[in-house]
């Protein structure tokens, strides 16, 4: 068990550095001049190119991109062209923004999904199971940044119980989450139930149900944990993926996270900050990606007797 | 002509009886109606038979076959449906609410909304297939020559596509985005190639399974090139699991599309695309909140039929629902 963490944790490397190649390299395609854009317009092509050769930006491309890494290892990704503050100063301070919104989200998405994914499976073609996988499919369907509109509309425009943006209170986390979190809810609901239905025709189920055993220990004592073991990994899954996902809520809302931060900074074309937003989202999503599989093995016993 | 009436079989889509599988019966039909070389083709067009008459009887799944049907008229026919221009403006009647002469009401600009969603259709539709046309091309040839060749090609692939596949898809796309401009063009493909790896691991697992089967050892001992086996024989029959991921990857393709217009990266006003159209219609949302809504519910009504139709697809492939 403690090799193959060791041993993904040191594939995570070669996968990170190649994250790193393409995000530099795209950036490094991207129309604009760093220099002239930290000196504005109209400086002077003298010091344009004086700051460029100071940058580095003349070198060849792979020394560039060795040099960022060589900085990037150590934790240094640049100073952002706009606020001229160190890039990863400033990602930091927004990433708890972003950690909270996208566990906040999966959070609600755990609550409803599985405990109605349950009932939909125990209780599987009658009018609450139609009802909620129609409603689940809705919730898929639907683009969370109309949805996130939707509810300023009625909760904050109509209602005003809640206010449309800001951060900092919990009325602020609730739109924004529950937005987030919606299509992870009806995600973590359709996998509940169908795992369950196919835990439930399990011979062993029926051993239990022919020893005699109450429904409900058969339920919750059988057929329960085994159902939960593919869940937790589309769990996981969702809560890297609602890293990425919450660029366009953190936009719709004002949310002061790491997603609506690289949206700022596409549109002032601040690379470094792009950059280092996408290597430290797609570090994020590889590490609770790993966390799952080591998860998944330590609850699946069948698993982990592999790698015993 | 000849050509038309056989694609429209292999997907299965059009075919009233079905039933003709077995091997001598689909040759010598297939070669009385066109020309075609009676080898690996029934078999193949069986799988699928067998997936579309398994689908018929899924009505959840033939509602949003109907729906896309419909979808993909309007956009056709955008020129005769569609009440107004997509791009007149009125200025003397602008953020309208929905009225007789505009169904829909009318946007910041006095633009019809109903006519900009009729002419959307197209900019969506083409986004989805195309993005994921150009998932499937490059995803399912790198997962083909993975699977077939297996060894260090394989390796090589398939670690690119993890390194991809560790890049959230719409963050990846909104990097491509940033640095190539946005437009259609560029949508289509950030959106394509983000979702690349997802192709090549389907493709790959199937391509795996097929190549040991006794038809290819066949072709191979009649002397057929790796490139003819792979093109004509493994990936025919191994169609139906990308049919089904593209149909929900149309949707998923669709949803970037729009959420890329959204924060402003992807398709450019005045083209009327569903996501810019609602991102417009923001600052609005308190004074004329129907400028907003309306598109999302475009958006909502074709993902939710894009995926009706793809979960319907995946229940007909799964083999242990088989009756």
């Amino acid at each position: 068990m403690y090799r193959y963490i060791v041993r993904r944790l040191l594939l995570l490397i070669p996968v990170m550095l190649g994250v790193s190649f393409i995000v530099f390299t795209i950036m490094y395609f991207t129309p604009g001049d760093p220099a002239k854009i930290l000196l504005g317009e109209r400086a002077p092509a003298a010091e344009v190119a004086a700051l460029r050769t100071q940058m580095g930006l003349d070198d060849p491309f792979l020394v560039q991109f060795f040099n960022f890494i060589k900085n990037a290892v150590q934790g240094d990704f640049g100073r952002s062209l706009v606020t001229k503050r160190p890039v990863a100063e400033e990602l930091f301070a927004r990433f708890p923004a972003t950690i909270q919104l996208a566990g906040s989200a999966v959070l609600i998405a755990v609550a409803i999904g599985i405990p109605v994914g349950i009932i939909s499976a125990i209780k599987q073609y009658s009018f609450f199971d139609g009802a909620t996988m129609t409603l689940a499919l809705v919730g898929v369907s639907m683009p969370n940044f109309w949805q996130g509109l939707m509810m300023i509309l009625l909760f904050s425009v109509y209602l005003r119980w809640l206010p449309s943006s800001g951060y900092g209170t919990f009325s602020h986390l609730i739109m924004p989450a529950a937005t987030l979190g919606t299509s992870s809810a009806a995600l973590i609901t359709r996998m509940t139930r169908s795992s369950m239905l196919e835990v439930v025709r399990q011979d062993y189920i029926r051993t239990a149900r022919a020893k005699g055993l109450d429904e409900k220990v058969v339920i919750n004592k059988h057929a329960l944990k085994n159902a939960l073991i593919p869940v937790v990994t589309v769990i996981g899954l969702q809560f890297g993926y609602l890293l990425g996902g919450a660029v366009l809520t953190e936009t719709v809302f004002s949310w002061p996270g790491v997603g609506r931060m690289m949206v700022d900074a596409i549109r002032q074309k601040d690379f470094p900050v792009v950059q280092a937003g996408v290597l430290m989202l797609a570090l994020a999503f590889s590490l609770v990606n790993l966390f799952v599989d080591i998860l998944y093995a330590y609850i699946d016993p069948r698993i982990k007797a592999q790698y015993k | 002509m000849n050509k038309d009436v056989d694609t429209i079989d292999q997907n299965g889509m059009n075919r009233t009886h079905p039933e003709s599988g077995s091997a001598l019966e689909g040759a010598s039909e297939s070669a009385s109606v066109v020309e075609t070389k009676p080898d690996k083709e029934p078999k193949q067009r069986s799988q699928l038979a067998e997936v579309w008459r398994r689908l018929k009887k899924n009505r959840m799944a033939m509602f949003g076959l109907t729906v896309i049907i419909i979808i993909i008229l309007t956009a056709i026919f955008a020129d005769f449906v569609a009440p107004y221009s997509y791009r007149t403006q009125n200025l003397r009647r602008v953020a309208e609410a929905p009225s007789r002469d505009h169904l829909l009401g009318t946007d910041e600009l006095g633009r019809d909304i109903l006519s900009r969603i009729i002419y959307g259709t197209r900019v969506s539709l083409q986004v989805g297939f195309v993005a994921v046309s150009i998932s499937i091309i490059v995803g399912g040839f790198l997962g083909s020559i993975a699977g077939y060749y297996g060894g260090r090609l394989d390796n090589v692939i398939m670690r690119i596509m993890d390194i991809l596949l560790a890049i959230p898809s719409i963050l990846l796309a909104i990097a491509i985005v940033s640095a190539f401009g946005g437009g259609l063009v560029n949508v289509m493909i950030a959106v394509g190639i983000s979702s690349i790896p997802v192709y090549a691991r389907i493709v790959k697992a199937s391509v795996i399974s097929i190549k040991e089967q006794e038809f290819i050892e066949a072709a191979r001992a009649v002397g057929a090139k790796d490139l003819r086996i792979i093109f004509k024989h493994v990936l025919p029959n191994s169609m139906a699991p990308i049919i089904v991921q593209g149909t929900i990857g149309v949707a998923n393709a669709i949803l970037s599309a729009a959420g890329l217009s959204f924060i402003g990266l992807g398709i450019q006003p005045p083209t009327p695309e569903w996501g810019a159209m609602l991102s417009g219609g923001r600052m609005f949302i308190r004074t004329a909140p129907h400028i907003a809504t309306f598109p999302g519910v475009a958006i909502m009504i074709t993902i939710f039929a894009l995926n009706l139709l793809g979960d319907g697809m995946r229940d007909a492939l799964d083999p242990r629902l088989k009756q």
